[in-house]
């Protein structure tokens, strides 16, 4: 039994409405209690910033892909090592860091919960193997399976009820949280090196469109009751003019019964918020783009945005990333599709602020977030290790409660991109309150995970304290000393341990848990012979040796969800 | 008593197939299908060697006596933890469980740690560090290839299953199966003999041939323009592989190099201004190319002939570039040929708890890599290390007389369920179980895809698994070293903390100044 007190902090809990109240936090074995006896270890946090331990919705930090970007780049890791200590592990960095350095970084900034987006199923036992040696953190992994072949096939057919089963079944072996779609049908198409190009291309030999596949799983979400909705990096992604697309693609998912939970998540808006018709005439649309989501409220969104230094771009998106190559100036591309199920790509990149196309990126991150006037609609993300490394996030919120940053860095870009850019337009600096929103209740919210991102009481203890005095510090001037305090957590609570303390892992003896789905169907996808014999013929592996079984999750916990089929 | 175990994953090469059918007496495997024959030789026959080690070994004034496993244990630390400097090498044969440990060990140690990949594809890893690799999954390739080119490698016997699960002889979605096609080929050609048989006989001379031989002439058959999947094979010597395909080239040994630059620049388009390339005319490889450009979804296979031949990584960066260049006119990928089950594994898994697939040293306390000096053969060859632990590979069959003789000089640790040369002259000689038959763990296969290796018989008594012996081994270096990171001091880590290696402290002067800016 042990009991911990956090005594005296700014608290800020906006899923309880606590906004910078002086208060006392009590722990009592992992969980927010109202009160505990007087031996209590206390925490004297004074002067300092409670919040919420951190939640990141989108991060590739496991899987295959993740480690084949790790394999190719030694150039990556040479330049920032992770020393062993007594407590931990030494490991490399720097955008695509080993598992244990991952997990002692997040847990520095006062991070506790992550998401990995992107898990072919195939390769979902890796994915967890990794999982396992990310200590520190609570995490849990999407299965890519928007462009699965039985997806696609029922899909096709009309068959939504039969395709939920499928999807229950696919989330149950994989030990998956929630359906990740990346381009849908493109990934099918880029089997034979080709794309799709909007939301109504037909994907060959499948007779279905982007659009069925996003409304179809959309639908099929609701269905299975998913504490998450449906988790969508769209078509066209990365390309001038892609806004189109995903206005297009938002306004087909206002056919999905909406019923105050959001249909849909779509993930790194930065890169699906361009303009223009070509990379010369590069343009921002997050004027655009943010208008129609602040008139809508059946998404939500993270940002994805860009840091400016080199980084390694990954994603299942392996159309994107061929032509992403094909413009020119990368020494490495790498493919790799997964049969029946995905693709996917890797190529090193550096974002340069001398650089129109970069350097508006930067800004049309940012403009989204501000423009976008509900917090709990959209996320802080780089789509870690997309749009730079996950050890910037405090950079990117430095830019966003502070105008002083954002000038300090604008006037250092590329003088096109300064022209485009809205950014000196908009004056609006985020308040503490609106940082803990975006970057941990907004997102355990939009998750469906009730326990994580707040602190009333029966919440996991999961708490980030931070060298941030609201009373005597002004954020938005002194930006520098906010940045800090977020880079380096006062402390960081996990589980009602102490695991960080002044920026430095003091215990190292805290796993985490991988959470995942156990979605009961009515009548459960049947494993037949019928089956059977589809698997042998889509795969390359038995069925009796697909799923991951239940000794690949170190410390699982199983989320029991009842689906309405 | 008989029991039949299905969905058995074969613990031998890189194919990792798993659909072997398993009948197991009296905790025997008695019988098996689907294997090849590679297979059974290990499954049925060979795990019950008599040459397996049943007792952990001491080697005392010369010879090896059995000992406890806690004796064996306590030594084996001791050896590693008074070493300044040893050498963990292996990890091929082992599952993903025990390679995680390992890195363990090593960090704790400060070894030097590499797996069986520096001497066989490790100039691939090389090559996609320089140039990436646009690669697949082999469902990808059975459903889709139409075009198959194995270079430099003998999949009919190093892979035996690999055409018939995941290539030429596999029915996929969008592609079917060229089985038949080759059978008539092979009846073909087995008429062919008779009638020359009996025509020189009869006339005492063979009838020139009627199907002029591919491999004589060099020229492409007509084989090459038939509709469903080609076979391509590139191979310095007419292998059977070779003999099952569409098109067979001959390569001069040691210029491959030159055939991919030369398949590089038809494919791109350019005249090539001389008549023969590697002894390959040119305008047979521009069929070649054609054939290449025209597919629907090719892959290039290559294995050691391209990656330990004259210009080593050079070959697969090339070769990997020229796969580049075709994924502009069509759709292309490449893939190594693995050769032991989870020699992939130790790749991966290093390269998740480190960055580095290979060639690692944990000296300074953090991960470096490096081949050519860490790498096994290197770092034996210039005397570095002063003790080895090696386990679950037998360098002692495969590697240079100047790397063995360096591994008998200091002490040497050996994991091997059998006695193989390795084992034969180590000092402490552990027992372990047979990966995938005695025990289970995760494989990855060629491909990165993870499989779980079943257990399928009991081991014997007292036996421990890779694992766990690791974890045994690990645990008393730890209490050698007296490290418990629960009592060492602020002083004693601020100490460690001040021989903190100069990059580290540059870079977080880096790190400082791009933060100002």
């Amino acid at each position: 039994m042990t009991e911990l007190l956090i005594k005296n902090g700014f608290v800020f809990d906006p899923i309880n409405k606590i906004n910078g109240e002086k208060m006392d936090i009590a722990i009592k074995d992992g969980k927010i209690v109202h009160k505990v006896s007087g031996k209590a270890q206390v925490v004297d946090a004074s002067g300092l910033t409670v919040m919420p331990g951190g939640v990141d919705i989108h991060t590739h930090i496991a899987g295959g892909e993740v480690n084949t970007g790790r394999i190719i780049r030694p150039d990556d890791h040479v330049k920032d090592v992770e020393r062993k200590t007594a407590m931990t592990r030494c490991g490399t960095g720097y955008s695509i860091p080993s598992t244990f350095t991952t997990g002692y970084r997040y847990s520095r900034m006062g991070y506790t919960t992550v998401m990995n987006p992107s898990m072919a199923p195939l390769e979902a036992k890796h994915t967890h193997e990794e999982l396992n040696d990310i200590p520190l953190l609570d995490k849990a992994t999407y299965p890519l399976i928007g462009d699965w072949w039985f997806v696609l096939e029922n899909l096709a057919k009309g068959d939504i009820v039969e395709c939920a089963k499928h999807v229950a079944w696919m989330l149950d072996i994989t030990k998956g949280y929630a359906i990740k779609i990346v381009n849908p049908g493109g990934l099918e198409s880029w089997g034979f090196g080709h794309n799709v190009h909007s939301i109504d291309d037909q994907v060959p030999n499948f007779c279905i469109t982007p659009r069925e596949i996003v409304t179809g799983l959309a639908r099929v979400n609701a269905l299975l009751n998913l504490p998450h909705s449906i988790h969508l990096h769209t078509n066209n992604l990365g390309l001038p003019g892609n806004y189109t697309t995903t206005l297009d693609t938002m306004k087909a998912l206002e056919s999905v019964p909406y019923n105050g939970k959001p249909v849909c998540h779509i993930t790194h808006l930065q890169f699906a918020s361009f303009a223009g018709d070509g990379w010369a005439h590069f343009q921002s649309a997050s004027e655009e783009i943010s208008s129609y989501i602040n008139a809508h409220n059946h998404l939500t969104f993270d940002m994805g945005q860009v840091i400016f230094t080199d980084t390694t771009t990954m994603t299942a998106d392996g159309p994107f990333e061929f032509s992403l190559y094909e413009l020119g100036g990368h020494n490495k591309w790498v493919n790799s599709d997964v049969e029946t199920e995905t693709s996917g790509g890797i190529i090193p990149f550096h974002y340069k602020k001398n650089s129109p196309v970069n350097a508006l990126q930067w800004s049309i991150g940012l403009e989204l977030a501000l423009l976008i006037k509900d917090p709990w609609k959209m996320f802080m993300t780089t789509d870690h290790p997309n749009g730079g490394p996950f050890f910037a996030y405090p950079r990117v919120l430095a830019w966003l409660y502070s105008k002083k940053a954002r000038e300090a860095t604008l006037k250092h870009c590329n003088k096109k991109a300064q022209k485009k850019s809205l950014l000196p337009t908009i004056d609006r600096e985020m308040t503490l309150y609106e940082i803990a929103i975006m970057t941990r209740a907004g997102q355990a919210k939009a998750l469906g995970l009730p326990n994580k991102g707040q602190l009333g009481v029966g919440a996991d203890a999961d708490v980030a304290i931070f060298n941030i005095n609201p009373e005597t510090m002004d954020i938005a001037q002194q930006f520098k000393a906010a940045r800090k305090a977020f880079k380096h957590a006062a402390y960081t609570i996990k589980d009602g341990k102490v695991v960080v303390k002044d920026g430095e892992v003091v215990n190292n003896t805290t796993p985490g848990r991988t959470m995942w789905l156990d979605v009961q169907t009515k009548d459960p996808c049947v494993i037949d012979e019928e089956m059977r014999r589809k698997f042998k013929q889509y795969w390359t592996i038995e069925y009796d040796n697909y799923p991951v079984f239940d000794h690949y999750l170190r410390v699982p916990e199983k989320l029991t969800v009842k689906a309405s089929v | 008593m008989t029991s039949e175990v299905k969905s058995v994953v074969c613990p031998i090469c890189g194919c990792l197939c798993d659909d072997l059918e398993v009948t197991v007496e009296n905790n025997e495997i008695v019988k098996m299908k689907n294997g090849c024959s590679v297979c059974e030789a290990k499954m049925v026959h060979g795990y019950k060697s008599e040459e397996r080690i049943l007792k952990p070994m001491i080697r005392k004034d010369g010879e090896l006596v059995p000992v406890s496993m806690d004796e064996a244990v306590k030594k084996a630390a001791k050896i590693l933890t008074d070493a300044k400097y040893p050498l963990l090498f292996g990890w091929s044969s082992s599952t993903s469980e025990a390679q995680r440990i390992g890195v363990e060990l090593a960090e704790e140690l400060g070894s030097a740690l590499d797996n069986c990949c520096s001497v066989c594809h490790g100039p691939s890893v090389m090559a996609t560090q320089e140039i990436g690799i646009p690669a697949s999954t082999l469902g990808q390739i059975r459903h889709r290839a139409d075009l198959i080119v194995y270079w430099a490698c003998n999949p009919w016997t190093s892979h035996p299953r690999h055409l018939e699960r995941y290539t030429s002889f596999t029915d996929g979605r969008f592609e079917k199966s060229e089985w038949k096609s080759y059978m008539q080929k092979m009846k073909g050609d087995a008429s062919m003999k008779k009638v020359q048989a009996a025509s020189k006989r009869i006339i005492g001379s063979t009838i020139p041939a009627m199907r002029p031989d591919a491999c004589a002439l060099n020229a492409p058959p007509q084989t090459m323009q038939k509709e469903g999947r080609k076979l391509i094979v590139v191979d310095v010597r007419k292998t059977m592989t070779a003999d099952a395909a569409d098109y067979f080239i001959q390569v001069q040994p040691n210029k491959d190099y030159e055939i991919i630059e030369a398949l590089r620049c038809l494919v791109g388009d350019q005249e090539l201004d001389v008549d023969t390339v590697g002894g390959v005319k040119v305008e047979y490889l521009k069929d070649v190319a054609d054939a290449m450009v025209n597919c629907e979804f090719g892959v290039i296979f290559f294995g050691l002939g391209l990656t330990q031949s004259a210009g080593r990584f050079r070959n697969i960066e090339n070769a990997i570039a020229l796969t580049r260049d075709l994924n502009r006119k069509t759709k292309f990928v490449i893939s190594p040929m693995r050769g032991h089950f989870n020699v992939t594994g130790a790749n991966v898994v290093f390269a998740w708890s480190t960055g580095y697939p290979y060639a690692l040293d944990f000296s300074q306390g953090y991960p470096q890599y490096n081949p050519g000096e860490f790498t096994t053969i290197d770092l034996l060859r210039r005397g570095d290390n002063d003790a080895t632990l090696v386990i679950s590979a037998d360098p002692g069959a495969h590697f240079p007389k100047a790397a063995v003789q360096n591994m008998m000089k200091h002490p040497l640790i050996t994991i091997n369920p059998d006695m193989n040369a390795i084992s034969r002259l180590g000092d402490v000689v552990f027992p372990t179980q047979w990966c995938g038959i005695e025990c289970e763990g995760t494989a990855y296969r060629m491909d990165h895809v993870p499989i779980m290796l079943r257990k399928v018989v009991e081991p014997p008594k007292g036996i421990l698994n890779d694992e766990e012996l690791l974890k045994r081994i690990l645990a008393e270096v730890r209490v050698i070293k007296g490290k418990n990171p629960d009592t060492e001091t602020k002083a004693e880590v601020k100490e460690r903390n001040k021989l903190a290696p100069r990059i580290e402290i540059k870079q977080r002067k880096k790190a400082k100044k791009v933060e100002v800016a």
